[in-house]
């Protein structure tokens, strides 16, 4: 792990950040650099814990998924799903255009 | 008038008649705008629906009728939906927001008569411990130093829920508690908070931090009225696949049990270092309290203690940088406009989202990604199981757990801001209990060399919520904590 995250450079910042669909300014490059490297080494202690045999953990809940019936519970919704919509044409969600 | 009343003292006025509910929400309404300025323990104020939920509770009660909460003025944390009422996780992201379908959880109280009087104030996202990161500015604890008038924050990332009550402005309130956003705000307010055990209550409306740790809960300023809030709360709902399908008990029957033959572990690995002394002895004090009233103490280990917060600082954003991949600017909540569908997600997205949002997005993107999703991730969730296995072992042991709720005592705005590492050891103390999903109560039981309130922390097996009530109620009793915020509403305010 240690190498993993001595390896948070300034592109490494820039890739992260592309991956979430955030753009960042410049000046804050350096800024998340420490403050990510700050939180990713606090982090690699877990490194002292021996976790052979151990099988991840997803989830504490207990409930079991059921089944149900085979039909629609809910629908002709389109105006309350598109109230909080930004833009809409009619009944669908609008985009800049993607195809040329 | 509106500290005089719990929860379940309003209530019986109410059923007598002593009083009308739309005299007792008007007395909480009056109480938020003469407090709201100093605090700003709200988002939103719903003075009118407030007003007309009131009255139809005044109509129930006159035919006779009425639920558990009816005519109780209580108060929503802003990350729970609530139908045609704005609802903002306070999110610049979502400050347009107005949802068009109830929280399964708000939708129960309203079933059992509850007044909504708003929504209150939260760190982003719920992703804080100080209510500080909120779009839409800093909470304030009604509580301050003796002596001094340092602005103080009341703990997050339920922040205002728990400002709320404890200076006077609801009854009750909601909270979600991911790390301990319930119980860490309730102990730097000196109220009561309770997380529930994970699937005690639906998630379905709540938006969503970390799925898998996230859990709704009540605040009050007695135990027994959480149980009551929880008792409406709580419950299966089908459109939460990990709600579970079994009764809520009557937590508030629970409440009278007493501890007597009941073993209570005192888990050796909560002793830190750096304690301040003032903790520790309150500590040994409500272990003392609870030998006294017939429990049996006994010493345990959770020796993956120490891993708790370092686990939680991988799955926590890991699953908050997947919930938070919806806010994409096109179909609910803030748009950037850009020329490009690219440039639109990242502009609208750095616009939206706070700089604490940002940090957790980007290390879960990063502990998720290609070549690293196996040191960080798959790591933390084999750590997880360790953590859950230390609170299983011990549960064959002893009935509950006591801790302390939190490191300190609430701390000054602006404290704590610059290294985000500080900040996340505010929830050492509550974050294994949020690993393993297992039920936790922080109540009230002294005050620090300054005046200000501390709080005990009371850690159950799964869906025991039951014993968790009874094991708090007899530490309520023992404290007698009588404190008071500095500011409060008071009669002549």
């Amino acid at each position: 792990m240690s190498s993993a995250s001595a390896a948070l450079d300034p592109a490494a910042v820039r890739r992260i950040a592309r991956l979430a669909r955030i753009r960042l300014a410049d000046e804050d490059v350096a800024q998340l650099q420490s403050e990510l490297g700050a939180i990713l080494g606090w982090i690699e202690q877990l490194n002292e814990v021996d976790v052979s045999g151990v099988d991840p953990l997803a989830s504490v809940g207990s409930a079991t998924l059921t089944m149900r019936e085979d039909v629609v519970t809910d629908g002709d919704q389109t105006e309350a799903v598109l109230a909080n919509a930004p833009a809409h044409s009619g009944p669908f969600y609008t985009v800049p255009k993607v195809v040329e | 008038m509106t500290l005089e009343f719990t929860l379940a003292t309003a209530r019986d006025a109410l059923r007598a008649r002593r009083i009308s509910a739309r005299e007792l929400t008007e007395a909480h309404l009056a109480a938020i705008d003469a407090l709201e300025p100093e605090l700003h323990a709200f988002i939103t104020v719903t003075p009118e629906q407030a007003l007309a939920q009131a009255d139809a509770a005044d109509a129930a009660l006159g035919r006779g009728e009425g639920g558990p909460l009816t005519g109780l003025p209580v108060a929503i944390k802003d990350l729970f939906c609530t139908k045609g009422v704005r609802t903002t996780a306070a999110s610049r992201i979502l400050e347009p927001f107005v949802p068009p379908y109830e929280s399964t959880v708000t939708a129960n109280m309203l079933r059992d008569g509850a007044v909504f009087l708003g929504k209150t104030n939260l760190d982003e996202f719920a992703m804080g411990s100080s209510t500080t990161t909120s779009a839409f500015g800093a909470t304030i604890n009604p509580w301050q130093r003796r002596g001094a008038n340092t602005q103080l924050v009341p703990g997050g990332s339920s922040g205002g829920s728990a400002a709320a009550v404890a200076a006077g402005m609801a009854l009750a309130s909601t909270g979600t508690d991911t790390g301990g956003s319930i119980r860490q705000p309730a102990s730097f307010c000196g109220i009561v908070g309770m997380k529930p055990t994970y699937g005690r209550c639906s998630r379905f409306g709540v938006v969503a931090f970390a799925s898998s740790l996230d859990q709704p809960g009540p605040f009050a300023r007695t135990v027994e009225d959480t149980a009551i809030l929880l008792g409406s709360m709580a419950g299966h709902d089908p459109k939460d696949s990990t709600s579970v399908n079994r009764p809520v008990p009557d937590y508030a029957a629970a409440c009278r049990r007493g501890v007597r033959g009941l073993r209570i572990g005192i888990p050796r690995e909560y002793h830190s270092d750096g304690m301040p002394a003032e903790i520790e002895a309150l500590w040994t004090q409500g272990i003392a309290w609870l030998r006294e009233a017939g429990a049996e103490i006994v010493d345990v280990s959770l020796p993956h203690t120490k891993y708790g917060l370092a686990t939680y600082y991988i799955v926590a954003p890991a699953e908050a940088s997947s919930n938070l991949a919806r806010y994409d600017g096109v179909r609910f909540g803030l748009r950037v406009p850009a020329n490009d569908l690219t440039d639109l997600y990242e502009e609208t997205r750095a616009a939206g989202f706070g700089a604490e949002v940002r940090r957790r997005i980007l290390i879960g993107t990063y502990v998720l990604s290609a070549g690293y999703y196996d040191a960080y991730y798959l790591k933390a969730q084999k750590v997880r199981a360790l953590i859950l296995r230390d609170f299983t072992d011990a549960f064959e042991r002893v009935d509950a757990l006591l801790t302390p709720t939190a490191p300190s005592a609430a701390f000054a705005l602006g404290e704590k801001n610059d290294d985000p590492v500080q900040m996340y050891l505010n929830d050492v103390f509550t974050v294994p209990a949020s690993i393993a999903g297992v039920p936790g109560i922080s109540v009230p039981a002294g005050v620090d060399g300054d005046g200000l309130p501390l709080g005990l922390q009371v850690i159950g097996r799964h869906f025991d919520e039951e014993t968790v009530f009874a094991v708090g109620s007899v530490l309520e009793q023992a404290a007698e904590f009588s404190a008071k915020p500095a500011i409060r509403m008071e009669a002549g305010r």
